[in-house]
C-alpha cells in the first residue's frame, strides 16, 4: 500500500506536471530548431512570438466568449485558437517580409540575424504589452479537473491523491497530434523533404530546383502554427504573463540544443529531457521517503536537491553537460 | 580635426538634448538622465570590448552588472557581528570546501588523462562535495538569516567606503567570466549567446535567493555614499553661500526679508540635490574618462590589432600563431570587468540595492541596443550609443503620451482606445528601442559612428 502511495505522489507531483509541460516546451523547441535549421539563425524572439499568439488566443476567447459561444466542457480557447494561427501566421510573414528577408537575400553571417531577432524581440514585446497589458492572465474555462484528488482517493482507497487536470490532458493530446502530423509532413510529403533538403544543404537543394522563397513560407508557416499552439497550452496549463514567456526562451532553447540544434525529433524529446530533470530535481522527496522507508529511516528536511528558484541553473547544467561531451546534441544535430 | 567632426557633431547636438531637459523639464532630471547615461557608457565599453573587438557576444551583462551591484553591498556595508557569530564558521568551512572541490577537480583533470572513469570520479566528486556543502552551511544559513530579520539578517559586509567597490565588482565580474569563459568561450556564437543569457539569469537567481549573502529580494537600502549628503549640505554655511551668490540676480529682485529667505531655502534645497547629482557626474566622467583612454589606447596597439585580426579571420589569426582561445579569455574577463565596475556604480548612485530590479531587457538588451546603435568597434560610437539610447529610454515615455494625444485628438478623453493607449506608454520605448534597432541595422549596419580602422 504505502508503494502504490509512493508511486501515485510521484506520478502526481512529477510525471504528469513534467509531461505536461514538456510538451509545451517540445512544441517550443520545434520552433526554434526549425528556424535555425532553415532559416540558419538562433531566433531570440521565440518566447515573445508564442506570447504574441497567446495573446491573439486570449483576444478570441474573449471574443468568443461575449457572444456566447462555447464548448462546454472544454476550454474556448480551443475553438480561438485556429483563429489565432491564422494572425500569428500573417505576423510571420509579415516580419519576414520586412525584416529576414533583407538579411537572408544579403547572406549576412547567422549573428547578424540573431541581433536582428532581438529587434524583433523588444517590437513584439512592445506589441503584446501594448495591446493586452503585462499583467498575469488566466483565460481557462470549462471542466478543471479529469479525475480530482478527492475522488481518486474514494476510488482507490489510497491516502495519496491523484489530480489530473484537463489542460495538462489537452496539452498531451494536442502535442501528440501535432508533432506526428508534422513528422509525417516532414518525413512523406514532397514539400517536408524539399525542406529537409534546404535545411541538410541548401546549395544542392537548389540545384535539385527546389523553391527557396516556397521553403521559407511553409517554415514560417510551421512555426507560426507551434508558436501559437505550444504558447496557448502552456497559458492554459499556468497562467499568461508576458514576461515569464520570455523567460520560457532559456528552457526552450536548452531543448533544442539539448536535442541535437537543427533536428525536430531531437528538440521533442530534448523538451522533455529539460522538463523532467527540471521537476524532478526541484522536487521536495520527504514525502515519498516517508512512504519508501521504514519510519526510523524518515528524513528530517525536505530531500530537495534544488531549491524551485535555481531551475535555469538545471537547464544550464545539462546544456553545458551535454556541449561538453556530444557538442551536436543527444540526437545528432548540426555540429556548431 | 575634420575627420572627427562627426564625432564633435553628435556629442554636442547629444549635449545640447540634456540641457534641452534641464531647461525644459529640470536640470535634476537632466542630471539624473546624464548620470546613468555616463553609467550606460561604461557598460556599452565593456559589451563594445567583446563584440566590437573581439566579436564575442556576451548575453550575460545582467549578471555581470548585478555582480558590481553585489560587490557594493558587500564593501560598504557594515558586518553583522551577531550574524558572524551565529552561522560564520559554517559559511566560511564551507568556502573552504567549495574551494578543496574546486582544487580536486583541477587535481583529477590535469592528472589523469580524458577516460570514462575521470567523468565518473569528478561527477562524484561534485556531487558528494554539494551534499558536504549542503550539511555544513544549511545551519549556519538558518541562523544568519534569523539575526533581526527585519533589519538585517545577512552577514553584511566589510564597512569600508563604497567606492572600492568599484575595483572589487570589476574583480567579481571579471572572475565570473574567467570562469564562464574556460566552459563556454569554444562553443559557436550563438551558442554562447545561449549560454551567457543562462548563466546571468542563475547569477540574479542566486542574488535574490541566497538571503545569508545579499538579503535577496528584502533589498539593502541606505548604502554609504560618495557624495555629501542633501541634508548635510543643506546646513553648511559654504553651500548656502555659494547657493545665494549663484541666484544672486533673481533674490536681489525680493526686497521683502522674509520671502528672501523663504526663496533662498528653496533654492538651497534644489541646489543641495542638484550639487550631490554633480559630484556623481564628476566621480562617474573620470571613470569613463580613464577607460577610454585605456580602451582607446588598447584598440590602436599592436594588442588591438590582433584583436580585430581574430575576429576579422580566427583561422588567418590562427595560423599566424596566435593564441585565439586564449586572447578570446582575455578580452571576455576585460569586457565584463568592465560592466562589473558599471553595476557597482550603479548601485553606489541608487544608495540602494534590489535585486528584484535586475531584469534582462534592461540590463542585458538594452545595453546592446547601445552598442550596436552607437556603432560597434569605434568606443567614441560606443559611448554615444548609450547616451542616445538612454535618453531616447527615459525620454520615451513623455513622447509616446505626446503621440498618442497627437494621434486621438479626435477622441473624447473618456474613450476606451484613448484610456487604453494612455495607460501602456509605458511600452511605447520597447516599441521604440526595437524599431530603432531594425531600422540601424538595416540602413547603417555599424552604427551612428562607424568603426573606422587608420594605420597610425
Amino acid at each position: 500500500m504505502d508503494f502504490l502511495n509512493a508511486i501515485t505522489l510521484l506520478l502526481n507531483y512529477i510525471f504528469v506536471p513534467a509531461l505536461a509541460y514538456g510538451s509545451q516546451l517540445a512544441l517550443g523547441a520545434i520552433f526554434v530548431t526549425l528556424i535555425y535549421g532553415i532559416l540558419r539563425f538562433a531566433n531570440f524572439a521565440t518566447g515573445d512570438m508564442m506570447s504574441f499568439g497567446t495573446m491573439f488566443t486570449i483576444l478570441f476567447t474573449w471574443y468568443f466568449q461575449s457572444i456566447g459561444i462555447g464548448l462546454g466542457v472544454l476550454p474556448t480557447a480551443l475553438l480561438a485558437i485556429p483563429f489565432a494561427v491564422i494572425f500569428m501566421i500573417g505576423y510571420m510573414l509579415l516580419i519576414d517580409k520586412f525584416v529576414f528577408k533583407y538579411y537572408r537575400v544579403s547572406k549576412s553571417p547567422p549573428v547578424q540575424l540573431a541581433m536582428v531577432s532581438i529587434g524583433v524581440m523588444f517590437v513584439t514585446q512592445a506589441v503584446v504589452r501594448i495591446i493586452i497589458g503585462p499583467s498575469d492572465r488566466r483565460f481557462f474555462d470549462g471542466e478543471k479537473f479529469l479525475i480530482r484528488a478527492g475522488e481518486f482517493k474514494d476510488m482507490t482507497g489510497l491516502n495519496e491523491g491523484l489530480a489530473i487536470k484537463s489542460t495538462q490532458v489537452i496539452t498531451i493530446l494536442v502535442t501528440v497530434i501535432l508533432v506526428s502530423t508534422l513528422f509525417w509532413f516532414l518525413n512523406k510529403t514532397k514539400t517536408g523533404k524539399s525542406m529537409r533538403a534546404y535545411s541538410d544543404n541548401e546549395d544542392l537543394a537548389l540545384l535539385s530546383g527546389i523553391d527557396p522563397k516556397k521553403i521559407v513560407m511553409i517554415t514560417w508557416i510551421i512555426a507560426g502554427i507551434l508558436a501559437t499552439i505550444g504558447g496557448a497550452l502552456y497559458g492554459l496549463d499556468k497562467s499568461f504573463k508576458p514576461f515569464t514567456y520570455f523567460n520560457n526562451m532559456l528552457p526552450i532553447f536548452a531543448a533544442a540544443i539539448v536535442g541535437g540544434i537543427g533536428n525536430p525529433f531531437g528538440a521533442f524529446l530534448g523538451g522533455y529531457v529539460i522538463a523532467f530533470s527540471e521537476i524532478l530535481l526541484t522536487y521536495a522527496y520527504k514525502k515519498f521517503f516517508m512512504y519508501v522507508l521504514p519510519e526510523s529511516m524518515e528524513p528530517d528536511g525536505l530531500v530537495q536537491l534544488l531549491s524551485t528558484d535555481y531551475k535555469f541553473a538545471v537547464s544550464f547544467s545539462i546544456l553545458v553537460i551535454v556541449l561538453l561531451y556530444r557538442p551536436s546534441g543527444i540526437f545528432k544535430g548540426k555540429v556548431l | 580635426m575634420r575627420k572627427n567632426l562627426n564625432v564633435i557633431a553628435a556629442y554636442s547636438i547629444m549635449m545640447g538634448l540634456i540641457i534641452l531637459v534641464g531647461i525644459f523639464q529640470s536640470w535634476n532630471i537632466a542630471l539624473s538622465i546624464f548620470n546613468l547615461c555616463l553609467i550606460s557608457a561604461v557598460m556599452t565599453m565593456g559589451a563594445n570590448i567583446q563584440w566590437g573587438y573581439a566579436g564575442l557576444i556576451n548575453f550575460g551583462i545582467m549578471g555581470y552588472t548585478a555582480l558590481g551591484g553585489l560587490a557594493a553591498v558587500l564593501i560598504s556595508v557594515n558586518p553583522v557581528q551577531e550574524a558572524w557569530s551565529a552561522g560564520g564558521l559554517n559559511i566560511l568551512f564551507s568556502l573552504f570546501f567549495i574551494i578543496g572541490m574546486v582544487l580536486a577537480v583541477r587535481y583529477v583533470l590535469k592528472k589523469y588523462e580524458k577516460s570514462k572513469t575521470r567523468t565518473y570520479i569528478i561527477a562524484a566528486i561534485i556531487i558528494l562535495g554539494i551534499i558536504i556543502i549542503r550539511f555544513v552551511s544549511e545551519p549556519g544559513i538558518e541562523a544568519i538569516e534569523e539575526v533581526d530579520p527585519a533589519k538585517t539578517g545577512f552577514l553584511g559586509g566589510f564597512g569600508l567606503p563604497i567606492i572600492f567597490s568599484w575595483i572589487v565588482g570589476a574583480l567579481f565580474a571579471g572572475g565570473l567570466a574567467f570562469v564562464i569563459g574556460k566552459v563556454a568561450l569554444g562553443l559557436r556564437a550563438d551558442y554562447l549567446a545561449i549560454a551567457t543569457l543562462l548563466i546571468s539569469e542563475i547569477v540574479i537567481a542566486i542574488i535574490k535567493h541566497e538571503d545569508w549573502l545579499t538579503r535577496g529580494v528584502k533589498n539593502v537600502i541606505g548604502l554609504k555614499r560618495p557624495a555629501p549628503y542633501e541634508v548635510n549640505l543643506q546646513q553648511t554655511d559654504w553651500f548656502i553661500n555659494l547657493v545665494e551668490k549663484f541666484n544672486s540676480s533673481k533674490l536681489n529682485l525680493i526686497s521683502d526679508f522674509a520671502e528672501r529667505q523663504a526663496a533662498l531655502n528653496q533654492f538651497v534645497i534644489e541646489g543641495s540635490s542638484i550639487f550631490v547629482k554633480l559630484c556623481y557626474s564628476g566621480l562617474f566622467l573620470v571613470v569613463v574618462i580613464i577607460l577610454l583612454i585605456l580602451t582607446q589606447k588598447a584598440l590602436y596597439s599592436p594588442w588591438g590589432r590582433m584583436m580585430r585580426a581574430i575576429r576579422d579571420n580566427e583561422e588567418a589569426a590562427n595560423a599566424m600563431g596566435k593564441n585565439v582561445v586564449k586572447q578570446h579569455l582575455l578580452i571576455f574577463v576585460l569586457g565584463s570587468a568592465i560592466v562589473g565596475i558599471a553595476g557597482a556604480m550603479l548601485v553606489t548612485q541608487d544608495g540602494l540595492f534590489t535585486p528584484g530590479s535586475y531584469r534582462p531587457m534592461r540590463y542585458t538588451f538594452l545595453i546592446w541596443v547601445m552598442v550596436i546603435v552607437g556603432g560597434s568597434g569605434n568606443n567614441f560610437g560606443a559611448i554615444l550609443g548609450g547616451f542616445v539610447v538612454w535618453f531616447l529610454w527615459i525620454e520615451s515615455a513623455p513622447i509616446g503620451l505626446y503621440l498618442v494625444n497627437l494621434t486621438t485628438a479626435g477622441l473624447h478623453d473618456t474613450h476606451f482606445l484613448k484610456v487604453h493607449l494612455i495607460e501602456s506608454v509605458p511600452y511605447f520605448r520597447f516599441l521604440m528601442m526595437g524599431a530603432g534597432l531594425l531600422l540601424i541595422m538595416r540602413y547603417r549596419p555599424k552604427g551612428i559612428l562607424p568603426e573606422k580602422i587608420e594605420i597610425k
